[in-house]
């Protein structure tokens, strides 16, 4: 029998991963709450965890997209690649700051975006 | 296209600072700078994520702030719903799927703002040299 605790993983990896597919997101705003509330993660370590997660779940996820022939490669490297700056730069920033106003920043581009889609 | 760098950019720090994948950036970035349709956006969205978490994590792991196991394990144990998910999105109404990822950036967006208004969270600076 698998232990309680890899069977509250298996669920958190199940809502992030139908996440992950359903929105072409890694599922890490699924992970990272829950590791904190269910198994006393602080926040950098689960944002940490969650990274590594989101690594297998967004390549099983591509895969299968892939299959359906839905993925524009040169798309893909026109925003991943400056992505990888940008990911150095935030976990860095994430040492250092409080993420309290990124997180008010980002909240709000979140929202415009929200509001932009559903009144196309 | 250099908007589309940019965005690309943002999502980077956002996914390092909130250890997210990025997708909830790269996906309207990928609609509205690049023109994808929702679900090509999505499938090419996830693409991106990849070597971002993948760095991400790398340098999370050199502060000490990955438990390995737990990750591999919520990783793997997701592969069949992620799966799942995909099947499903390619199946739906292209108007679902950006109403349903409209809802899911707002459900974000009112996380994020709670997060950052409850005392101790949020964050303080790690101790300098910690996990090295």
């Amino acid at each position: 029998m698998p232990s309680r605790r890899t069977i509250e993983l298996a669920g958190i990896g199940t809502a992030a991963g139908l996440f992950s597919g359903l929105f072409g997101v890694g599922g890490g705003s699924v992970i990272v709450p829950l590791l904190i509330l269910r198994h006393g993660y602080h926040e950098r370590e689960a944002t940490g965890t969650s990274l590594l997660a989101i690594v297998v779940i967004a390549a099983a996820a591509v895969a299968v997209h892939g299959g359906y022939g839905n993925v524009h490669v040169a798309d893909g490297l026109l925003v991943g690649l400056p992505a990888l700056g940008g990911v150095v730069l935030g976990t860095t920033l994430q040492q250092r700051v409080p993420t309290r106003v990124i997180s008010l920043l980002f909240a709000t581009l979140l929202v415009a975006s929200a509001v932009d889609l559903l009144a196309k | 296209m250099i908007a589309a760098a940019a965005i690309g950019m943002l999502a980077g720090v956002v996914a390092g600072m909130l250890g997210v994948g990025g997708g909830i950036i790269f996906v309207p970035g990928l609609v509205l700078f690049v023109g994808l349709t929702q679900v090509d956006a999505e499938a090419t969205s996830l693409l991106a994520i990849v070597p971002v978490a993948l760095l991400g994590a790398y340098r999370q792991h050199r502060y000490g702030n990955v438990r390995v196991r737990d990750g591999l394990l919520v990783g793997a144990l997701a592969v069949p719903a992620a799966a799942a998910g995909v099947a499903i999105v390619n199946a739906l109404p292209e108007r679902a799927i950006e109403i349903g990822f409209a809802g899911l950036q707002l459900v974000i967006a009112a996380q994020l703002v709670r997060r950052s208004l409850t005392p101790d969270a949020g964050g303080e600076p790690a101790s300098p040299g910690r996990g090295r």
